[in-house]
C-alpha cells in the first residue's frame, strides 16, 4: 500500500480513497494548461550573510554563530544569518533602553513621520519585499503580493496615524509608553507579523527588540535595511535573528517591559510561565481550529470558495485558518462534491509562478509534522481525499487534503496541523453547530455561512472567538482587532483596541488626582 | 432575656449555603484576638464544586439584558442598604464604627456605580470599524466566562464588591475567595446576593486560606481569568498561580494601585470592567 501522506512521491494513489465519493467527476475536466508565468527575483540582491541589527546597524553575533536559510520551494540556500545568543540579545535590549528616552520623549506627530515613511517604503519597495518573502517562506506570490505586503504598509499607516492623537484613544486615561518590548514572531507572515507587532509598539513610544521566526528571517532584515533608509533613530527598532532558545533569552531578559509573542499555543504557555511574577505585560496571539460552518440555507458556490480560501490560503500555514468544516447534513455531500472537485482546480507548485495557488510548506519540520497528523487521520479511521495536482520533485509541498467521516475525537479534529488539511464534520441544529464549534481549547476564530441575517448574528454571538468571518473568511484589515478566547490566547492587533498593550496610564498609579 | 440564635458561617455555592466537603474551619478572631465565629476553611473539592456551579450559570446570566443585569446589580444594593447594620456590626470585629459604616456605604454606592454601566459599557469599548473592503465589521466586549477572584484582607468587604462588581456587570459569572482574616461579612453578603435576583452560582463565595485554594484555582482549566489582587503582598504565592495560569492560557488581573484604593471613588473605572472581557470581532459583506 502506497503512504498517502507522502504527497512529493505518488499523489495518485489516495485515489482510490476519493473514487468513494458520490457525484465525483474525473479531474482531468478541470486541468487547465497555463505557461508558467515566473515573478523575476532580480529585484532582490541578497547578500551572502546577515547580520544582527542592533543599534541602527549591523553587526556581527559576539559569538559568530550562524545558520542557513533556505527557499523551501527549491531546497536551495538563500543566505547566512546570524545565530544570537544571551549576550547579543542584552545588548539588542540595552541598545532598546537607551533608545527609549529619546523616542519615547519625542513628540507624537514626530514619531508618526518616522511610521509614515516606513509605509511608504514598504509601498515603494512592494515588489522587492514580496518577492523575497515568496522565495523565503514558500507562499504564492500572488499572497506576498496582494496581501502579506499590502497590508504590512497598511498597518504602519494606520498606526502613524495613532501617535499624535493617543489622548483619545482612552476616555478619560492618559496613556503613557511601557519601556522596551520583546517581539517574537512566527513564519507564517513573516513582515506581516512584524508589522503587526513594531506599528503599535511604536506609535505609543516604546522601543522595540523584535526576533523573527528561525526559518524566514530575510524580509525582516530587509525591513531593517528600510529603518536605516527612513534613517529611523538607532536602537528605536533592533532585530535580532535565531531560532528558540534566542526567543526565550529575549523573553526572559530583566531588561524588557512588555512580551509580545505570535506562534504555537505551546511555545505561548512556556513563555507565560516564564515571566510569572515578573510583571512583564504579555499579549499572546496562539493557535486555533476554527470551525467553518456551513448552513444548508449558505450560497452554496461562495461558500466552497471560502471553505478553500479558510483552509489553503497560504497552505493553511494560518493560525484562523478554518480547519474544521462544520456542513449542516443536508448539503454534506454537495458541498464536500463541489469541495474535492474544486481542490482538483488548485495550482501546487513554484511560489514565484503568478498562477501558483497553493505553494511549498515552509520547512522539512513543517512537512513532517503534517505527514504526521495526516498518517493519523487515517489510522483512526476517517477519510482521506487529496488533489492529484502533481506536485514538484524538489521542494517542500503537499497536496490540498480533505478527510471525511471525521469524529470530533480524531487529532485531525481536535490539534492544529498548520497545513493545508481540512477536516469535515456534519451538525444537524444550529445549537449542535454550536457546541461542536466551540469543543475545543482554541477561540481565534470561525465563520458563518449562511444567508439567514438574524442566524449569522445568533451563530457570531454564541461562537467563542475573537473573530468571526460571516460570508466570508480570512479578512484582515488594520482597522479591525484581531486575537483569540481562551487557549487562542489574549490581547488584540490592530485598530484602537491594538494600543491597548503597549500603553500603561498615568490614573492607574495609586494617588493620581480624582 | 431572649438568648441569641447565632449565625453559622457556611459557604455560598450555587445559590445555596453548604459546608465544606472537608468538614473543616478555622477561627476568626477580632482584633482583640477574641473568637468571633468559626468560618470554613474550604477545600479543593469546594472550589472545584464552585467552578462548575459557576460555568453552569454562566450562559444564561451573560444572555440576560444589559438592564436587567442592571436592575439585579441595583437591587444587591437595596438589599444590602436593609442589612447595613448587620455588615457593620461584622466590620466592626476589624475596624471602628465610623470605619465600618464608611466602608458599608461605600460598598452600596459601589453596586450602584457598576449597575449603571451595564448597558453603557459596550457603548464606550466597541467599535465599527471601517476597513478597507465592503464589510460591516464592528467589535464588542463580551464576558470572558467564569473568573476565579482573590480578595484582600483590606477593607474585605469594599474590595470584594469593587472587583466582583464590575466582573459580573458584563455577564461572567465568579468564585470569590473572601479575605482570610476578615470573611465574615463576605458570607453575609452571599445572604444578600440570594436574596437579590442574583441566580444561583453567579458567585460563589468560599472562605479558607489563599495558600491552599489559590493554586488550584488558577490552574483550574475551567477558570477564563483570576484576579489575583488579594495575593499582593505575597511574590510566592503570585508566582505559583501565574505559573499555574499558563497551563491554560488564563489571563492573570491584578487590581491596579488606585483600584487598590479602595474607599477612593476614583478606584471605581469601567476599565476595570474592561479586566474581564475579550472583544470580538465580526465581519460581513456589504452587497446589493
Amino acid at each position: 500500500m502506497t503512504d498517502p501522506t507522502n504527497s512529493n512521491t505518488d499523489a495518485a494513489a489516495p485515489m482510490a480513497a476519493r473514487s468513494s465519493m458520490p457525484g465525483r467527476e474525473p479531474s482531468s475536466l478541470f486541468r487547465f494548461e497555463y505557461a508558467p508565468a515566473l515573478e523575476s527575483t532580480a529585484v532582490v540582491s541578497l547578500q551572502p550573510s546577515y547580520g544582527l541589527f542592533i543599534g541602527g546597524r549591523f553587526v556581527k553575533p559576539k559569538n559568530g554563530g550562524s545558520f542557513v536559510t533556505i527557499n523551501p520551494a527549491t531546497e536551495a540556500p538563500l543566505a547566512q544569518i546570524a545565530l544570537a545568543d544571551e549576550a547579543d540579545v542584552d545588548a539588542a535590549v540595552r541598545a532598546a533602553r537607551r533608545a527609549f528616552r529619546s523616542w519615547s520623549a519625542l513628540a507624537g506627530k514626530e514619531r508618526a513621520k518616522y511610521l509614515y515613511r516606513i509605509a511608504r517604503v514598504l509601498q515603494e519597495r512592494g515588489r522587492e519585499f514580496a518577492v523575497l518573502e515568496s522565495m523565503n517562506g514558500g507562499k504564492p506570490i500572488k499572497e506576498s503580493r496582494d496581501v502579506d505586503i499590502p497590508l504590512a504598509a497598511a498597518h504602519f499607516f494606520h498606526y502613524a496615524g495613532w501617535a499624535d492623537k493617543l489622548e483619545y484613544a482612552f476616555a478619560g486615561r492618559t496613556p503613557q509608553p511601557l519601556g522596551v518590548a520583546g517581539q517574537v514572531i512566527p513564519w507564517n507572515f513573516p513582515l506581516l507579523m512584524a508589522a503587526w507587532k513594531l506599528a503599535p509598539a511604536l506609535a505609543c513610544g516604546n522601543t522595540v527588540v523584535l526576533k523573527p521566526a528561525e526559518t524566514t528571517p530575510l524580509t525582516a532584515l530587509l525591513l531593517a535595511e528600510v529603518m536605516q533608509e527612513i534613517d529611523l533613530p538607532p536602537g528605536v527598532v533592533n532585530i535580532i535573528t535565531g531560532a528558540g532558545a534566542t526567543g526565550a533569552a529575549l523573553v526572559g531578559h530583566k531588561g524588557i517591559d512588555k512580551v509580545a509573542f505570535t506562534g504555537s499555543t505551546a511555545v505561548g504557555k512556556q513563555i507565560q510561565s516564564a515571566i510569572a511574577g515578573s510583571g512583564k505585560r504579555l499579549t499572546l496571539e496562539l493557535g486555533g481550529k476554527a470551525a467553518n460552518i456551513i448552513f444548508e440555507d449558505a450560497a452554496i458556490d461562495q461558500a466552497v470558495e471560502g471553505i478553500v480560501n479558510g483552509i489553503y490560503f497560504n497552505q493553511g500555514h494560518v493560525c484562523c485558518a478554518g480547519s474544521r468544516l462544520l456542513v449542516q447534513e443536508s448539503v454534506a455531500e454537495l458541498v464536500v462534491s463541489r469541495l474535492l472537485r474544486r481542490i482538483e482546480t488548485l495550482r501546487v507548485g513554484d511560489p514565484l509562478d503568478k498562477n501558483t495557488d497553493v505553494g511549498a510548506i515552509n520547512s522539512q519540520a513543517q512537512l513532517d509534522k503534517i505527514r504526521c497528523l495526516v498518517q493519523a487521520g487515517v489510522a483512526e479511521g476517517a477519510t482521506l481525499h487529496q488533489s492529484a495536482w502533481p506536485l514538484p520533485d524538489k521542494g517542500y509541498f503537499f497536496a490540498p487534503t480533505v478527510f471525511t467521516d471525521v469524529a470530533q475525537s480524531h487529532r485531525i479534529a481536535r490539534e492544529e496541523i498548520f497545513g493545508p488539511v481540512l477536516s469535515v464534520l456534519t451538525f444537524r441544529t444550529p445549537d449542535e453547530a454550536v457546541q461542536k464549534a466551540n469543543n475545543t481549547p482554541y477561540g481565534l476564530s470561525a465563520g458563518i455561512w449562511s444567508e439567514k441575517s438574524s442566524r449569522v448574528l445568533w451563530m457570531a454571538e454564541k461562537l467563542r472567538a475573537g473573530v468571526v468571518w460571516a460570508n466570508t473568511f480570512n479578512r484582515f484589515d488594520p482597522t479591525s482587532p484581531f486575537g483569540g478566547y481562551k487557549e487562542s490566547g489574549f490581547g488584540r492587533e490592530g485598530g484602537r483596541h491594538g494600543l491597548a498593550a503597549y500603553c500603561q496610564f498615568a490614573e492607574d498609579q495609586a494617588g493620581a488626582s480624582t | 432575656m431572649s438568648i441569641d440564635v447565632r449565625k453559622t458561617y457556611k459557604l455560598y455555592v450555587n445559590g445555596a449555603f453548604p459546608r465544606s466537603e472537608s468538614g473543616r474551619t478555622y477561627p476568626v478572631n477580632n482584633s482583640r484576638g477574641r473568637l468571633v465565629a468559626n468560618a470554613v476553611l474550604g477545600s479543593r473539592k469546594d472550589l472545584r464544586d464552585a467552578v462548575i456551579a459557576a460555568r453552569a450559570a454562566q450562559n444564561g446570566w451573560a444572555k440576560r439584558s444589559a438592564y436587567n443585569r442592571a436592575q439585579i446589580l441595583y437591587r444587591v444594593a437595596e438589599v444590602m442598604q436593609g442589612r447595613r447594620e448587620q455588615f457593620i456590626t461584622e466590620l466592626r470585629h476589624g475596624v471602628s464604627a465610623a470605619a465600618a459604616e464608611r466602608e458599608v456605604d461605600a460598598t452600596i454606592d459601589r453596586w450602584v456605580w457598576y449597575a449603571g454601566w451595564a448597558d453603557k459599557f459596550a457603548q464606550i469599548t466597541g467599535a465599527s470599524n471601517p476597513v478597507d473592503g465592503p464589510y460591516f465589521n464592528f467589535t464588542v466586549p463580551e464576558p470572558v466566562g467564569v473568573v476565579g477572584v482573590v480578595c484582600p484582607d483590606d477593607a474585605p468587604l469594599l474590595a470584594f464588591v469593587s472587583r466582583v462588581a464590575p466582573c459580573i456587570v458584563s455577564g461572567n459569572t465568579c468564585v470569590v475567595l473572601a479575605s482570610e482574616r476578615w470573611p465574615l461579612a463576605s458570607v453575609t453578603l452571599g445572604e444578600a446576593l440570594a436574596t437579590s435576583d442574583v441566580p444561583g452560582g453567579v458567585v460563589n463565595i468560599l472562605t479558607g486560606r489563599r495558600a491552599e485554594i489559590v493554586p488550584w484555582m488558577a490552574g483550574h482549566a475551567d477558570i477564563d481569568t483570576i484576579d489575583l489582587t488579594g495575593c499582593a503582598g505575597d511574590r510566592a504565592l503570585v508566582v505559583t498561580a501565574e505559573q499555574a495560569a499558563a497551563a491554560s492560557v488564563s489571563r492573570v488581573v491584578h487590581a491596579t494601585p488606585r483600584e487598590a484604593q479602595w474607599a477612593n471613588e476614583s478606584s471605581q473605572s469601567p476599565y476595570t470592567i474592561g479586566s474581564f472581557v475579550e472583544y470580538k470581532t465580526v465581519w460581513h459583506p456589504k452587497g446589493p
